[in-house]
């Protein structure tokens, strides 16, 4: 399907934004006394009525445990579980759904690549590359993996605007690089890092790749086949889709070759107390009853992007993005703490002579709901020297006016702070 | 009434004439501003109160029969609240401490800042100087001799 876009700018959203919010029930309230304004995507999606009622259809009609029953309702719970694993295979353009693996979240598939992966694979002394503004996600499960086997964990830093250096890249890879896992969009920086290099350069001396994806997929299309990453992780609950879905895709070549990550129903083949054989992918790195309402509404939330389309929500969260960072800039004494040239609707303050959980405590008394803290990358707050930052970060369902808001909230907040 | 209850009852009053929300918080901000500082060598990783948003570092002694408290924290509004919590605990009996929850924080309309979900280090910092209270309560048990007592 291709579509044509009148150009998108903040006066002319390029979909009926208040058809799309009358979707998001939750929107539809006041907090404190104010209309809420959302602005905390980045942490945690809303969802959409479509994914609520998918979930809640199943619950309602269809379900039983899956792959294991000759009933109906087993059968017909599997075919939706399956299907959703196959909308997610589309998402990506993976060639196979024995290549999309559900998993609770991003954690959870980085610490099953940690752990599979550095089982085999990892010997004392080898290096394992990320970079300085990882989630703690793609950071400490490589830290437990290398200290039990003797290997380190390499940042790539990055410059005063937040972006990479890729000089640095290129020289911190050795024979010893085991692993480049890397962030395609930070969640406290909002920099959108050339992955497609990285995996490159990385495939090129034969050293596997794995991208965390959680701030890419809801702003914009993938394609893991193009991208060539061996690994791709993302969370639901990020994605309009409930909380405790997500997915680990890998290559089918390398996953196969992977031992299991926990043991347990559905990833066995035959188990008896001499041995043990192990199921076919994906079955094999999904032990015990999957979150299988989660992953119908995964799929429905998958359902949902597609109807609006990416090109239109990248449009339209650019607009929202290029207009509160030059509201924000009119406010004395705001620093933006990344400013890459390539940027995802994320925007990270910190403001002089204040602290951002009080800046985020007014913001909340204004209905505003934007993140304070270190965003679960300490290491970014340590580069840029503050002990946290205030994130407001935007999504399709947001609109002009509550941009508007947050700056009127914000300019409040600083004058009763200083 | 004990000196825990009053002073309570003091913050309580002192509140009563904000209007709104604003008012309240406006009045916190400025009682942070206004907090003294404590030394340097209490503002160290050993007196930090865990919490994920602002810092609040927190030191007990026993002077006597007394809790003696300093602290503060990196954030306005919270370093307010600890002031407050200061009118409140400082320079008590551990035994009134641990009788005396902080009921006036929700009076004045500030309960969500001590929610756990906050994670601001004010509901940690509670917890922590009724830890030392009891701490404190059971050594003067032990000894029972007096004088000035680190934890």
């Amino acid at each position: 399907m291709t579509t044509t876009l009148s150009p998108v700018t903040i006066d002319s959203p390029p979909f009926d934004l208040e058809k799309i919010r009358a979707d998001f029930p939750i929107l539809n309230q006041t907090i404190n006394g104010k209309p809420l304004v959302y602005l905390d995507n980045a942490a945690s999606s809303q969802k959409p009525r479509q994914v609520i009622e998918a979930v809640s259809h199943y619950y309602l009609t269809s379900h039983a445990n899956v792959h294991r029953g000759i009933h109906t309702l087993s059968q017909r719970a599997t075919d939706l579980y399956e299907a959703a694993r196959e909308k997610v295979r589309a998402l990506l353009n993976a060639r196979s759904s024995k290549e999309i693996i559900f998993v609770r979240g991003a954690t959870e598939a980085i610490n099953l690549v940690a752990h599979s992966f550095g089982h085999a694979h990892l010997q004392p002394g080898d290096e394992i590359l990320v970079t300085e503004m990882e989630h703690h996600a793609n950071i400490v499960p490589w830290q437990m993996i290398a200290a039990e086997r003797g290997a380190t964990v390499i940042p790539v830093p990055m410059n005063e605007s937040g972006e990479l250096i890729m000089s640095e890249f290129y020289r911190l890879l050795s024979p010893k690089t085991k692993m480049v896992a890397v962030v395609h969009v930070s969640n406290a920086l909002g920099t959108i890092n050339p992955v497609a290099e990285i995996i490159a350069e990385a495939k090129r001396r034969g050293i596997p790749t794995l991208v965390d994806g959680c701030q890419t997929v809801p702003h914009q299309a993938v394609d893991v086949q193009a991208l060539g990453a061996d690994f791709f992780a993302f969370s639901g609950h990020k994605l309009y889709a409930p909380t405790g879905i997500g997915i680990l895709y890998g290559r089918e070549e390398i996953l196969s070759q992977l031992p299991p990550y926990q043991g347990g129903g559905d990833m066995i083949d035959r188990v008896s107390f001499s041995g043990t054989t192990y199921n076919d992918l994906p079955f094999k790195f999904e032990a015990g009853t999957p979150d299988i309402a989660g992953a119908i509404g995964l799929g429905a939330a998958i359902d949902y992007i597609h109807s609006i389309g990416y090109e239109a929500i990248g449009a339209w969260e650019k607009a929202l993005l290029d207009y509160a960072t030059q509201r924000v800039l009119e406010i004395e004494g705001v620093r933006i703490v990344g400013t890459a040239r390539e940027k995802s609707s994320v925007l990270s303050l910190f403001v002089e002579g204040t602290h951002p959980s009080d800046l985020g405590s007014i913001l909340d008394q204004e209905g505003v709901a934007v993140r304070t803290g270190h965003h679960c990358a300490q290491p970014v707050m340590q580069h840029f020297c503050v002990p946290a930052t205030l994130r407001a970060s935007f999504a399709f369902i947001n609109t002009k006016t509550e941009v508007d808001r947050f700056i009127q909230a914000l300019q409040k907040a600083i004058r009763m702070c200083r | 009434m004990n000196e825990i209850e009053q002073a309570q009852n003091e913050i309580v009053e002192e509140f009563e004439d904000c209007l709104d929300w604003e008012d309240r918080y406006q009045r916190i901000i400025d009682y942070g501003k206004q907090h003294p500082d404590i030394p340097d060598e209490f503002k160290v990783e050993k007196y930090r109160v865990k919490g994920c948003q602002s810092t609040v570092y927190l030191h007990a002694e026993l002077d006597g029969e007394r809790v003696k408290l300093q602290a503060t924290s990196d954030a306005l509004i919270v370093k307010g609240l600890v002031s407050l919590l200061l009118r409140v605990y400082n320079n008590r009996r551990p035994e009134e401490i641990l009788a005396s929850p902080p009921d006036f924080v929700q009076k004045i309309g500030l309960s969500q800042n001590l929610s756990q979900g906050r994670a601001n280090g004010l509901a940690s910092m509670i917890q922590q100087v009724q830890l030392y209270a009891q701490a404190f309560t059971i050594l003067r048990k032990a000894q029972q001799q007096g004088g000035s007592q680190h934890v």
